[in-house]
């Protein structure tokens, strides 16, 4: 096989997998809500349940697409689309295992930055664009909870660099060969864990769309295959956020025994069901508690690590 | 190569030319993120994918989500649109044209001079480079720099402070809980 | 953060405590015989309708959803003439039953009544009224009550002494 067709085989089969693997995550959460709070879950349809995603694609699809006559029509049609594009182009640099990763990018945990930064639009456009005061205020939450986590997001993954000496992530995942990040990186694991979840929206930290004071947040007047996007978008998220935590600190495709690629995937599953066992055990933060957590406790508390990692990268060289 | 190079460069010049003519603030900042991103494009091109990451990060990813979080706070309605269409006229923005056109004739005559400097196939300025450059030849720079955004820390954290006369309404108790935590 | 984690744990260790959700339409649930579900109308012993018409059912009702149409028959016995429940607006608050002199109209335990057609859940005289005595076994309205009817004159019921003859003038 030539070296184009690789890299397209490869393309296609990882943006295949990573929208299938999002769309059966719906359910897969479900599932683990429901074992976690002692019931079921969707159980119904299908072995297990597992063709709920089937229907429920099916409602999403053929629901009514409606745009408010009030709304920024171009804005309003282009933010869904934001979050779903951004959060597949950054799962480019992930890399799954040592033949399979579409682009090896020098600047790859940059490029992940970037595109997850880029990705705050999606929700602050959407809530503008739906000319709705509920909308509005998810939209201003959006902006200033992700431009505050995205700040020490960044800082965070800094330790990791100064350790690999790279931003390379195959570099990254090569380094951790003989100690996972997660031990030397501990704060640093901690603190992007959190951005991380900050920055998928997911709850805890869903202040942008919480149900209870703001009828739906952003999304209040998205419907059908537009709100489609961004629930796609929020799983792609996860997803994208529990690959990089393992590429980062939990040594990538590293592991004994097993093939690269299925370590990969039973790592970042293993974080995913983290992040739901989160999103079933902790309630939301107010807004100013969210605020005053992220710029007075995580970003000193990256800022120290960085600095004791910086030392002691120092005094070994 | 050199055609991306192109292309990107038109994407930025004609983003760049919406943003002066739209008439809706959101808009107008849309395109500027367009321009943005079309930049850092270029100067991936150019071999500088460290600065094209940080201007999509710094400028396209926080910067301009202020711009927006401020254009949506203002809640400009059709009336500034309209005031807005009013003040595109030819008047207006004849005598800025006219300098820019001045600038990019010279810029022209600059490129078409210097045809033997070739844009594309430089090598990659990677990530250490920019940091060696950056602590080496140009440490004062980065210094200034930086003494220039201590200030403006400085001066954020001095609005934002809550003076214990804003707090009088509160209860004692409360404020002084409130001293300890911004303490 | 350290109770954070803590309630973390202790969520992570439900996984092994047992399921509260009853597979319903597998495993029926075990409903209380007081539960207010779907509304039938009984008959007393005898096999004759326990309703009498009274419309205190109709008035009782809060969402109105209940209507009927009193008559006679050539005994002077009273009975609906038609009775008809309007399911889609019923509240099952049970005030009807309340209300019923004649334990006529009960609440049953029933309570799976979806229907794809509105029209559907009105329910008539026909529809509501079922051949057994309901919880109310052994009572018949008309034994005990001083109303004179068809076979049965006043005095006659359980419990009653005969009527006095107030122009008499025995002691």
């Amino acid at each position: 096989m030539s070296e184009s067709a690789r890299i397209w085989a490869n393309l296609i089969l990882i943006l295949a997998a990573v929208f299938a693997f999002s769309a059966l995550l719906s359910w897969i959460e479900r599932r683990l809500l429901g074992v976690w709070q002692d019931r079921y879950g969707p159980n119904r349809v299908g072995p297990f349940g597992i063709l709920q995603i089937v229907a429920d694609s099916i409602k999403l699809l053929t629901k009514e697409d409606w745009v408010p006559p009030f709304a920024d029509k171009a804005v309003f049609v282009l933010a869904p689309t934001i979050v779903a594009v951004t959060a597949l182009l950054a799962f480019a640099v992930v890399p799954i295992a040592p033949d399979i990763g579409v682009v090896d990018l020098n600047i790859g945990l940059l490029f992940f930055l970037a595109m997850s930064s880029l990705g705050v639009y999606s929700v602050v456009l959407g809530g503008w664009a739906s000319n709705n005061k509920y909308s509005l205020l998810g939209g201003f939450r959006a902006a200033a909870q992700m431009l505050s986590y995205e700040v020490f997001m960044g800082l965070a993954l800094m330790g990791v660099v100064m350790l690999a000496g790279s931003f390379n992530l195959r570099d990254i995942v090569a380094a951790q060969e003989n100690l996972w990040f997660c031990v030397p990186q501990i704060l640093g694991l901690a603190t992007f864990t959190v951005a991380g979840i900050a920055e998928a929206r997911r709850l805890p930290f869903d202040l942008p769309e919480s149900e209870n004071e703001l009828v739906a947040g952003f999304h209040t007047e998205y419907s059908s295959m537009k709100f489609g996007l961004f629930f796609i978008g929020e799983y792609v998220g996860i997803t994208l956020i529990s690959a990089m935590i393992v590429t980062l600190f939990f040594g990538g495709w590293l592991g004994p025994l097993l093939p690269p690629l299925v370590w990969f995937l039973l790592k970042t599953f293993i974080v995913i069901a983290c992040f739901v066992l989160l999103r079933a055990a902790l309630p939301r933060p107010r807004y100013d508690q969210l605020m005053a957590y992220g710029w007075k406790v995580m970003l000193p508390l990256t800022l120290v690590n960085l600095l004791i990692t910086g030392a002691v990268v120092l005094s070994a060289a | 190569m050199e055609a991306t190079f192109y292309l990107s460069a038109a994407v930025a010049v004609a983003a760049t030319l919406m943003v002066v003519t739209r008439a809706s603030a959101v808009h107008a900042l849309l395109y500027l993120i367009v321009s943005l991103l079309a930049v850092a494009v270029v100067f991936f091109v150019l071999g500088a994918p460290f600065v094209a990451a940080l201007e999509v990060i710094i400028y396209a990813g926080a910067i301009m989500v202020l711009f927006v979080f401020v254009i949506m706070m203002l809640n400009l309605g059709n009336a500034a649109a309209v005031k807005e269409r009013e003040w595109l006229r030819p008047g207006m923005w004849m005598g800025p044209a006219i300098l820019s056109a001045l600038l990019l004739a010279e810029l022209i005559y600059i490129l078409v001079g210097n045809e033997g400097a070739a844009i594309a196939g430089r090598a990659a300025v990677d990530s250490r480079e920019v940091g060696i450059t950056l602590f080496g030849p140009y440490l004062l720079g980065v210094e200034l720099a930086s003494l220039l955004l201590l200030a403006g820390l400085v001066g954020a954290c001095h609005l934002g402070w809550h003076t214990e006369s804003a707090w009088s309404s509160h209860s004692e108790s409360l404020s002084d809980s409130h001293g300890h935590e911004h303490g | 953060m350290w109770n954070s984690l803590k309630t973390m744990w202790i969520i992570f260790l439900h996984m092994f405590h047992r399921r509260v959700t009853i597979q319903y339409p597998d495993e029926k649930p075990k409903i209380p015989p007081r539960w207010r579900g779907r509304i039938i109308l009984s008959r007393d012993p005898d096999g004759e309708e326990r309703c009498v018409a009274c419309y205190l059912c109709a008035a009782a009702c809060p969402v109105d959803c209940i209507a009927l149409q009193a008559t006679e028959d050539e005994h002077g016995r009273r009975y609906p003439e038609f009775f008809r429940i309007n399911f889609s607006r019923c509240i099952f608050c049970g005030y009807c039953e309340e209300a019923c002199p004649t334990d006529a109209i009960q609440l049953t335990p029933d309570f799976e009544m979806g229907e794809y057609n509105r029209k559907n859940l009105v329910y008539e005289k026909e529809d509501l009224l079922i051949d057994g005595t309901g919880k109310y076994p052994g009572y018949n309205f008309y034994r005990v009550a001083g109303v004179g009817i068809g076979g049965k004159h006043k005095g006659d019921a359980e419990n009653e002494a005969p009527p006095v003859d107030p122009r008499s003038l025995l002691p």
